[in-house]
């Protein structure tokens, strides 16, 4: 096969995500030929997020997203605390500037990406849902290989361009060597339910109002010390609550997934959240935690890899990114190759301005601002020691037992002194807190 | 609220059974040799593998939820692993 054959379609996008939605999207919009290529009965039915998309990137793309898409509710409150077995220590940051302009949505992705896929069809992309693609096709270039299209069981489909928007475990970026097999330290594990409410109870048990919504993460007792985090977000009629625990330190610790899900969600902080809910829906999904050390090539000749697939989450500490990163990445892998196609050169170097337009973005350039946190984030005393030392202090400061008090400096350095943490480390990991997040 | 079992928890889910191909094997003697056998019973959500008595994994794959946790955490060589063919395995209706 050479470049003299007709391919089937200029570009073929495999996975109907976020980031594969909107790749073919942007580049059909522009009069492309593409077809989206989804392994779940309909595009939708494979995807899982834990629910918070910082929706400004989205917004642009589809100017109708917030008044047409199925989302969910309006995040206003950010509830972001330490969580111990009988104490919690939070921020409760509420704000309604956060809702005008909107900031950040709920999703239920079932939903979110078959609204996704059928914008696409409307600019004339060619889904294909059922199909599992087996392998990409590859072709001995003069110098290096390059890719020409896939095969799904007995068909091959070929085109200029293939687009990896496969998720996380992305096989075939792995298959032709764009991406490695990462270590267990830059992967965790997602558990999720979701539980459904009448949406008065939400609201009064949240203290929203209207479409306002509220987002609670916690670390510490939620996942028994193991390096992670529970969440619970909030639906229209239902809460997703969840977490997610890095699968180096679960398998290192010999811990089991489903006892620490069961023990998070019987938690006396989440258990009143959940009372007289109905669990719907079980699902989990592998999370990237590596941050921008887990980025590698991002494009290869005829082919470029976007979103989950590229490796591309950032957890700040704060604020948990993924689906708003797989936006960016798919507009500026779209309008490279959209460019490609016009000099007719989708070799790697062809391809490169992918990189270039990404961490030009603020999503890439977020991910350099963030480099140090995924190092700072494997501290174990995050998880297992700084909840209860807060909760200590405030528990001298608030637990008017008849003893005369001491000032607040004297109780928290005896809260110190009672546990495993030197004064020493507390300085040190306040600096690396400072600098990486 | 009562947290169901497991196994009530998946029958909430739909999920179209692929009754021709099962898209997980694991190798019992890599598996063993390697600790990986403890480590994909431990990190399921779906609780798809159960360590026998005789330490050998057995798999129940019409419960996976296609997440990948286990192809992680296993040896080179324990565990096969793909996504199950096109339209089959779970299906989210909320995601």
């Amino acid at each position: 096969m050479s470049e003299t054959t007709d391919p089937d379609f200029e570009v073929i996008v495999v996975g109907a995500g976020i980031a594969g939605c909107v790749t073919a999207y942007q580049l059909a919009r522009q009069g492309r030929s593409v077809v989206l290529i989804e392994r779940g009965e309909t595009p939708g039915s494979k995807n899982l997020s834990g629910g918070v998309l910082y929706s400004s990137g989205i917004q642009k793309i589809f100017p109708e997203f917030l008044d047409e898409a199925p989302l969910e509710r309006r995040i206003t409150r950010n509830y972001i605390g330490l969580l111990n077995a009988k104490s919690s220590v939070a921020i409760d940051y509420k704000d309604a500037r956060l809702a005008a302009p909107v900031n950040a949505v709920t999703v239920l992705r079932a939903k979110l990406d078959a609204w996704l896929a059928h914008r696409c069809e409307e600019v004339g992309v060619v889904i294909l849902p059922g199909v599992r693609v087996d392998r990409v096709l590859t072709e001995k270039g003069a110098n290096d290989k390059r890719v020409v299209g896939v095969q799904a069981g007995a068909d091959e489909l070929r085109a200029h361009v293939v687009v990896a928007a496969d998720g996380v475990n992305s096989f075939i970026a792995q298959e032709v060597g764009l991406r490695r097999r990462p270590p267990l330290n830059q992967l965790a594990t997602g558990v999720k339910c979701v539980v459904a409410l009448p949406r008065e109870t939400i609201e009064a048990r949240f203290n929203l109002t209207g479409d306002e919504g509220a987002a609670v993460a916690v670390i510490g007792d939620c996942t028994q010390g193991v390096a992670g985090g529970g969440f619970v977000y909030t639906n229209i009629a239902s809460v997703s609550v969840g977490m997610v625990v890095r699968l180096d330190d679960l398998t290192a610790k010999g811990r089991v997934l489903t006892d620490l899900f069961d023990h998070f969600v019987a938690h006396p902080f989440v258990a009143p959240y959940l009372e007289g809910g109905e669990m719907v829906e079980y699902g989990c999904h592998l999370v990237a935690e590596g941050g921008l050390h887990m980025i590698g090539e991002l494009a290869m000749n005829g082919m470029v890899v976007v979103g989950d697939a590229a490796g591309l989450t950032l957890n700040t500490g704060l604020t948990m990114r993924g689906m708003d990163l797989a936006v960016v990445s798919a507009a500026a892998a779209a309008e490279t190759i959209n460019s490609a196609l016009d000099h007719a050169d989708v070799s790697k170097s062809g391809l490169a301005g992918y990189r270039e337009r990404f961490f030009a973005s603020y999503a890439g350039k977020d991910m350099k601002t963030y480099a140090k946190a995924p190092t700072f984030l494997e501290l174990g005393r995050l998880y297992n020691n700084y909840g209860e030392i807060l909760a200590n202090v405030l528990y001298g400061a608030f637990n008017l037992d008849t003893e005369p008090r001491r000032h607040l400096l004297s109780v928290a350095r005896r809260a110190l002194r009672h546990s495993p943490v030197t004064i020493r480390q507390l300085v040190s990991d306040g600096i690396a807190g400072a600098r990486s997040l | 609220m009562r947290m169901p079992s497991i196994p009530e928890r998946l029958a909430k889910n739909r999920f179209n059974l692929d009754d021709e191909e099962c898209h997980i094997e694991v190798n019992q003697e890599i598996a063993k040799a390697t600790g990986s056998g403890k480590a994909i019973v431990a990190c399921c959500a779906a609780h798809v593998y159960t360590e026998e008595p005789d330490e050998t994994i057995s798999v129940e794959y019409a419960a996976c939820l296609e997440c990948g946790a286990c192809l992680a955490v296993a040896a080179p060589g324990a565990l096969r692993w793909h996504y199950p063919r096109g339209g089959f395995g779970v299906q989210f209706r909320e995601g």
